[in-house]
């Protein structure tokens, strides 16, 4: 039988020149899974790409021709020469480790944030294009389900999904815990910097509609404005703007604090006392930290925003041990399928259970039939095993015939599913029509509509 | 009879509440939906209690301190139970729950002498008078609650540390908006109670304002809600309004305690009767 392979690069294993190359490529409308009918070795292939990765996982009946086809393929993608040396930035994981890697990927444990939601949707983005161009058969197939099935389990598990990791994030988590929902709130930025910008554009994707820009410099006011469909103020009134927003966040290049503890206590006087949340991302800090004390006032600095993130760090971390613990889990089970899939354990699982329904219903006919001497005894034991030997001789043989070529797994996969061998257990990972991997599937069928 | 459903009902209770104890350190559905079922077990139990014990007295269960605490806290259970299935905040059980094993347990050492049958008491009035003033001051004590955790809520991420219930916790505006409703719904009832109650007086005693303690104690809450409701419509929500939400309603239960136990009137047990 054959390999499955997972060959590629992420951020931990190439320098960022290369990965630049990569978020080109990763535009680019070729889709290298077009290639599959002119690689001899490489049988079945699923390609993922995002711009911190780019992984082929495959299965080929000869490891190293099948893998220097896929790096040849890899250079051309990414557009690298010949005279780079690639192999440096390159993983190779091969059969059970291959599983495993696939698993940490899809349940976002290899990510560069650990646990960001991206990462299974790019997945099964590229389970579908695999689909389309009809490069997985049996055996990807069924571990991209599995996959698919593993991250799910580990999101509702563990909370790696649920801490915020990122400044911004950070801020937007606390602003819901003060607001509730975003949508209707008002968001006022002061000064125009490129970590302002960032936690805008976070606040905008948790459906903020209404920004207002206040910049020393008009220009640049006028860009970010038109980024975020806001509104601009000039700098000195920001004060007055700041009457009928519910969030200010703050970057500018002040050396002293710009906003003082009496310019916000009478301005909550006149907001009646709205919740009012200072994210104060500049340093030195734009916001005196006395007006934390005003009532419904709320100001976090960039030390207190990291102080959440670091809480959260260590919290994901421990979630992170509990995933790989169902990481590892899972790939057994997936070892338990993929070893059935040889011809000798299929044979054998045949054999066994027809003799076991054979025994079965000998011993349901002789408690029936109390007068049968030894001899008709023996001679009915003797009809019946002939009669199952016989019956199964021609799938046996054809089996034993197929063992010999690359279309096997599927022929064991479906002699499985024809004699429900999988029956007693039903915890392996042939169980896949469950009612997760169900879901799964439905979902994923219904994109593929769309 | 009524004894044996009474300490069912507390046991429920106090079951409730251990359920929604577990359910602040451990986040699943089923230990909620468990304990809200075993808090409506309790509630149908104690309203056995309070039909049976209203049936042997021939009016409504309102003659002594205890059957009245006791009728609080089924009118707050209740309330409860239908403002949770409504609303879906599910924290609020663990807040709420020890408060009505708290009312059912101090029911217990209400003075229990019976005021003389008095055919005032079985007036409509009074059923009008009470049923909108408990159902006021339910109302009033889940914004307490509701108080409470918004001022804990509050001081999380006020002072930027944020202990084991600040995932648990909603958001302050979720907070804040149902402990408003409750308020806005509650002080009108409480209104409607206490004219009523005047109202009665006059009809009965000739003058509605009869320097009662329970009446003076009760007009100086309905202030305390007047200025709380004036706080809230006119300066505006947030922390000084959870404040006074926490603030009311144990001046509430101190009214209702000073009445019941130190005071004399015609609310308790000697008095005008």
């Amino acid at each position: 039988m054959g390999h499955i392979v997972l060959l590629g690069m992420n951020h931990k294993s190439a320098p960022v020149e290369i990965r630049e190359q990569l978020a080109v490529a990763c535009k680019s409308a070729v889709n290298p899974l077009h290639m599959l009918p002119h690689l001899k070795d490489v049988d079945e292939l699923v390609f993922l790409s995002t711009c911190n990765r780019v992984e082929f996982l495959y299965t080929c009946g000869n490891l190293k021709d099948g893998t220097d086809e896929i790096k040849e393929l890899l250079r051309v993608h990414v557009g690298l020469s010949a005279s780079t040396p690639l192999d440096s930035y390159l993983y190779v994981y091969e059969d059970l480790d291959a599983v495993q890697h696939l698993f940490q990927v899809a349940s976002s444990l290899d990510s560069m944030v650990l646990g960001e939601p991206q990462i299974l949707g790019q997945l099964k983005d590229a389970y579908r294009d695999a689909v389309e161009f009809r490069t997985v058969k049996t055996i990807l197939n069924r571990l991209l389900h599995k996959a698919f099935s593993v991250a799910k389990r580990v999101r509702t598990e563990t909370c790696i999904g649920s801490c915020a990791v990122s400044v911004s994030y950070a801020a937007v988590e606390l602003a819901r815990k003060i607001f509730g929902e975003l949508q209707d709130k008002k968001v006022l930025l002061i000064g125009a910097g490129e970590m302002c910008e960032l936690a805008a554009g976070h606040f905008m994707a948790q459906g903020v509609r209404h920004m207002t820009v206040a910049n020393r410099t008009i220009e640049r006011a006028v860009e970010l404005a038109k980024r975020f469909r806001a509104d601009t103020v000039p700098f000195d009134s920001f004060l007055d703007a700041m009457m009928n927003v519910d969030i200010v966040l703050s970057s500018t290049g002040a050396q002293e604090p710009i906003i003082c503890y009496e310019d916000v206590r009478t301005r909550m006087r006149k907001r009646r006392s709205k919740p009012l949340f200072f994210i104060d991302i500049a340093v030195p800090r734009d916001i005196d930290p006395k007006v934390n004390q005003i009532d419904n006032v709320y100001v976090y600095d960039i030390d207190d925003l990291q102080g959440v993130i670091d809480l959260n760090r260590e919290e994901r971390r421990k979630q992170a041990q509990l995933a790989q613990h169902i990481v590892d889990e899972e790939t057994i089970k997936f070892k338990t399928w993929l070893n059935s899939l040889n011809a000798v354990p299929t044979i054998v699982a045949i054999r066994e259970k027809a003799e076991m329904i054979r025994k079965n219903e000998l011993k349901k006919t002789f408690a029936q039939l109390s007068g049968l001497s030894d001899r008709e005894k023996e001679a009915i034991e003797v009809l019946t095993g002939a009669m199952i030997k016989k019956i199964l001789h021609d799938p046996i043989v054809f089996l034993k015939k197929k063992a010999q070529r690359g279309t096997q797994p599927l022929f064991m996969d479906f002699t499985q599913q024809l004699f429900n061998l999988q029956e007693d257990n039903s915890d392996s990972a042939m169980n896949c029509d469950g009612p997760v991997n169900g879901d799964d599937e439905d979902n994923f069928l219904q994109t593929l509509k769309k | 009879m009524e004894a044996v459903f009474f300490v069912v009902a507390t046991l429920c209770y106090l079951i409730a509440t251990v359920g929604y104890l577990v359910y602040l350190f451990r986040d699943q559905a089923s230990i909620h939906v468990a304990s809200w079922s075993i808090m409506l077990i309790g509630a149908v139990f104690h309203t056995g209690a309070i039909i049976f014990r209203s049936a042997n007295l021939g009016q409504l269960a309102l003659t002594t301190g205890q059957e009245a605490l006791s009728l609080f806290a089924w009118v707050f259970v209740v309330t409860y139970l239908i403002v949770q299935s409504r609303l879906q905040l599910r924290i609020l059980g663990s807040f709420v729950s020890p408060l009505a094993v708290i009312f059912m347990l101090s029911s217990e050492i209400m003075p229990t002498h019976i005021m003389p049958k008095s055919e005032f008491l079985k007036s409509g009035w009074v059923i009008l008078h009470v049923g909108s003033l408990f159902l006021a001051n339910a109302l009033f004590a889940l914004a307490f609650s509701l108080g409470i955790m918004y001022l804990l809520q509050e001081r999380y991420i006020k002072h930027k540390s944020f202990g084991f219930l600040y995932p648990r916790l909603p958001s302050l505006k979720t907070l804040d908006s149902i402990a408003h409703h409750c308020l806005i719904t509650g002080f009108p009832l409480m209104t409607a109670g206490l004219v009523t109650g005047f109202a009665y007086a006059a009809l009965v005693w000739h003058s509605p304002w009869n320097w009662d303690p329970k009446e003076i104690l009760s007009l100086a809450t309905w202030v305390v809600y007047a200025v709380l409701v004036h706080e809230r419509l006119a300066v505006g929500r947030g922390r000084r309004a959870a404040w006074l939400a926490v603030f009311g309603f144990t001046a509430i239960l101190l009214t209702f305690l000073g009445a019941n136990l130190i005071l004399k009137g015609h609310h308790s047990i000697s008095g005008k009767i």
